[in-house]
């Protein structure tokens, strides 16, 4: 009953969970963040899929990831009509290239808008929205 | 196999409507089927090809299209990649034609995007949210603006690229659309009142987004052969080039989007070199996306697009126009306008343009965008000519 009240009190989208890519939001539930690895050609992929993005390999581990990137682009955004958005303008959506080599499209929070810039140092926060989900935002490192 | 000038667009129709509460999409794509046969001299009877796309959800709107306008096609092709889905439609129609899969095809579209109140570019969670990508975006509140938004910021932090070079853009293409009665938005503005206008995601205005309209229209492909026989100048197909760009598991350079090598495939095939094009169609659903796709297509080096758009050089009678008719910032955008982009081509090609007519226009390049450059996109890039 709980879980189903803060759902509904949250109103943007949510992911889809499936047994592709539990592990990922499991770990995030746990605030932990982590990327999938190909075991056989070493290729870093996000976001996670079952087969290696470079040589279809089904061989996957996971490296714990240090949470901290650099801003690669960003956008303030001031017009979105979609609910729980609307609510919340302007937001800050952005690429974040990890330390690790891959870029995530996120959230930059703590951070007002004049303050973004390409290239800004970031760390990963984890933003338990329900009881089944976190997301992965960024702010700016301290 | 080489389809060049094997193949030409025979007839075209704009749909003037801008605003149709009293119509359904098929009515305007029914009338837009007419409009083309008629500019060809053929009539229903003769098509045994038909290309749409974004009709419904179900993936198989063109059977209920193929129902309404009554047609039993030896070849359909409902691709659906976005914006520049009826460019791709154009080279696939000429490669059935060619390979005879059929004779005479029509490549329709219909929308009524404006008097269904639809906010293409601010709606929030775009389609197919249900795909794996999706689930890693649609919590951020990605929006088409947004995704197009954060390329602009970028080539802007890259190359010192500013916002009155991306206005010039706009203005050029409002110049366009002040020469175009059928244009929704025709009062001349200047690069003040871009600049002027309201941020809709940082560093884009309004100005620098496409507006939103109904509309419709359609292309009649058919062989060289038999379009020398019919009642307007023939258009070839000189050579075309399709492909899509994504994340590429999170390791892409976002400035490199899919026109480098549509572009690249479109421009080997025609056997064509950039210095022959007398003028572009370019796919204008925001100022950066011209921006980057006339870089990606070679026209100038990355990064120079800045210096290239500007000048006037887009104009009409400049050294490179573009977008004619007003483009999807000032004539007409009902959510995919890749067969306008095809439209206004061929009526450069046939020397129909009146007021906004370009000189000696000889060679044709039409590239459309669907999608977002942000997330995914497809590019098609299609070459026609009038010799």
């Amino acid at each position: 009953m709980a879980e189903q009240a803060q759902a509904k009190k949250y109103s943007k989208p949510l992911p889809h969970l499936d047994e592709e890519n539990r592990p990922w939001w499991e770990a995030l539930q746990r605030h932990e963040l982590y990327l999938q690895k190909c075991r056989d050609c070493g290729d870093v992929r996000y976001y996670p899929r079952a087969l290696c993005t470079n040589c279809m390999s089904s061989q996957v581990q996971w490296i714990k990831c240090s949470g901290r990137g650099k801003v690669y682009t960003f956008t303030t955004t001031y017009q979105n009509q979609s609910p729980g958005f609307r609510e919340s303008l302007p937001y800050i959506m952005a690429y974040v290239e990890l330390e690790e080599g891959v870029k995530m499209l996120t959230n930059l929070v703590d951070c007002p808008p004049e303050q973004a810039k390409i290239g800004m140092p970031v760390e990963v926060v984890f933003e338990d929205v329900t009881p089944a989900v976190t997301l992965v935002k960024f702010r700016p490192a301290r | 196999m080489s389809l060049s000038r094997k193949t030409a667009v025979a007839g075209v129709y704009e749909h003037p409507t801008r605003f149709a509460p009293d119509k359904s999409m098929f009515q305007i794509m029914a009338e837009s089927v007419r409009g083309a046969l008629d500019d060809a001299g053929l009539t229903i009877k003769d098509v045994n090809g038909l290309c749409t796309a974004g009709i419904g959800m179900s993936g198989m709107g063109i059977v209920g299209l193929c129902d309404y306008l009554n047609l039993t096609p030896n070849f359909v092709d409902s691709t659906s990649i976005g914006g520049s889905s009826f460019v791709a439609h154009t080279a696939h129609a000429a490669a059935a034609i060619h390979a005879g899969l059929c004779d005479v095809c029509v490549v329709v579209y219909g929308s009524t995007a404006a008097s269904s109140r639809f906010a293409i570019g601010t709606g929030g969670e775009r389609g197919g949210a249900g795909d794996p990508c999706d689930q890693y975006e649609i919590p951020f509140g990605p929006t088409t603006v947004g995704a197009y938004a954060m390329i602009a910021q970028r080539h802007m932090h890259d190359y010192g690229t500013t916002s009155a070079q991306l206005a010039e853009i706009a203005v050029t293409t409002r110049l366009h659309a002040s020469m175009n009665p059928a244009a929704k938005y025709r009062d001349p503005i200047t690069l003040e009142d871009v600049l002027a206008s309201r941020i809709i995601s940082s560093p884009l205005h309004l100005l620098d987004c496409c507006i939103i309209s109904d509309g419709g229209g359609a292309l009649v492909i058919t062989s060289a052969e038999r379009a020398c026989d019919l009642k307007k100048k023939p258009v070839y197909v000189l050579g075309a080039g399709e492909t899509v760009r994504h994340a590429a598991r999170g390791q892409r350079d976002f400035l490199e989007i899919a026109a480098a090598q549509s572009g690249r495939l479109a421009f080997e095939r025609a056997g064509v070199a950039h210095k022959d094009i007398d003028m572009a169609m370019i796919y204008d659903s925001f100022t950066i996306t011209v921006l980057a796709t006339l870089e990606n297509l070679g026209f100038c080096k990355r990064g120079e697009g800045g210096a290239f758009v500007s000048g006037g050089r887009l104009r009409f009678d400049g050294e490179f126009p573009i977008n004619t008719d007003g483009g999807g910032l000032s004539s007409n955008h009902p959510g995919m306008r890749g067969i306008f982009l095809v439209i206004e081509a061929a009526k450069q090609l046939r020397g129909e343009c009146g007021a906004r007519q370009v000189k000696d226009c000889k060679i044709a390049l039409v590239h459309g965008t669907g999608g977002t450059l942000g997330t995914r996109h497809s590019g098609a890039t299609l070459i026609l000519g009038n010799q």
